[in-house]
């Protein structure tokens, strides 16, 4: 199974794995979780809306990241998995 | 008219999110060397998703993409340029590969419905865009131009030094090509990012040969190139006096008139409107 990574795990930054799935499963991990953990995976779930896809497991270990690295590392992953 | 242009790492999202406060007049995000190979779809992205939700932002937004020679270019391009991006700057720049460029954001700000268009700042660092220059000062889009000297002095097979003697004849043609088709003559940035006497001494050695403005590889070099760049208080006071008796001297007719002992004529009156016109661009 192919997987998708991109990130780090330095600060303001996050890692993101992305693989097939049947269906959509996000899953993260975060330094501010209790503050934004459902912002975060509310993101990752508008992304992958407006990207059409709706079979994958994104898992995120975020580092305190802004809304503009979080889908651009979604975007990164899935780019690289699907290559 | 910008004073500090800062070099923000393509692939470094915390650099990224806080440039927007640093004191430089004009951002430029980097997807060239700061992003090693493995990197650069990564950089790409995370750089065109800052650019779309950087709103109020006023500094002038730069893009360094990858050289035209190299596989990136192309994506760099079709990622990267949209209504929010100002400017584009082109490593390795030649006067057929700025032309080129310029072509290609026709056909792209077309194709993306883009109403402004966007500029270019070539960088000149190899020897045969030396003697390119006034070619490529006049060209469509061209901004300003850079003067890239770690590269160049590579291209030249010359040693870099702190004074700076290698890059004078260039600095100055640069300048000279620039003011004639007004367009920012850049400097090279200062690569000791702990002497900042260094950096002051350097960056006045540029301004004295024409240079408008110098490009910056840390934030704190930002606020003192600011500062060589910007007119004295000392400067503007006296910019005011020149205009102030200038408008009296208009009054009864005259052209030239005498400040405090010196004969003020239109040249002097330019530069004091230049110096007023800075003051105010900055809030001095």
């Amino acid at each position: 199974m192919i997987k998708g990574i991109a990130g780090t795990t330095e600060s303001s930054d996050c890692l993101i794995t992305v693989e097939p799935n049947e269906g959509i499963e996000v899953i993260v991990e975060s330094i501010v979780k209790d503050f934004f953990g459902d912002h975060i995976e509310n993101l990752i779930k508008q992304t992958l809306k407006e990207l059409k896809v709706k079979n994958i497991k994104v898992v995120v270990d975020d580092k305190g990241a802004y809304d503009f690295t979080i889908k651009a590392r979604l975007l990164t992953a899935i780019e690289r998995m699907e290559s | 008219m910008k004073r500090s242009l800062l070099f923000i790492p393509g692939n470094n999202p915390s650099m990224i999110q806080n440039s927007i406060i640093f004191e430089s007049d004009a951002l430029i995000y980097d997807l060239e060397d700061a992003v090693s190979s493995s990197q650069k779809d990564a950089a790409r992205l995370i750089v065109s998703e800052f650019i779309e939700t950087s709103f109020g932002c006023k500094k002038e937004i730069i893009v360094r993409i990858n050289a035209p020679d190299t596989p990136y270019y192309e994506e760099d391009l079709k990622q990267i340029v949209s209504y929010k991006l100002d400017t584009i700057m082109l490593p390795k720049a030649t006067e057929r590969t700025v032309r080129q460029l310029a072509i290609k954001l026709d056909e792209i700000e077309e194709k993306k419905k883009i109403t402004k268009r966007i500029k270019i700042i070539p960088i000149v660092e190899l020897a045969k865009s030396v003697l390119q220059i006034e070619k490529i000062a006049p060209l469509p889009r061209v901004s300003g131009i850079l003067l890239g000297a770690e590269d160049l002095s590579l291209d030249m097979g010359i040693i870099r030094t702190k004074k700076g003697d290698e890059i004078q004849y260039i600095r100055s043609k640069l300048a000279v090509a620039c003011k004639a088709f007004d367009i920012d003559a850049i400097d090279t940035p200062f690569t000791d990012v702990n002497d900042d006497e260094g950096l002051v001494e350097d960056t006045k050695r540029a301004k004295l040969l024409g240079m408008d403005a110098k490009s910056c590889i840390h934030p704190r070099q930002a606020s003192i190139v600011n500062g060589v760049f910007s007119p004295s208080s000392l400067d503007i006071e006296y910019a005011r006096k020149i205009l102030l008796g200038y408008e009296e001297a208009q009054k009864v007719g005259l052209g030239v008139f005498s400040l405090e002992g010196k004969m003020i004529d239109k040249p002097i009156i330019e530069r004091a409107i230049r110096v007023i016109a800075k003051a105010e661009r900055y809030g001095l």
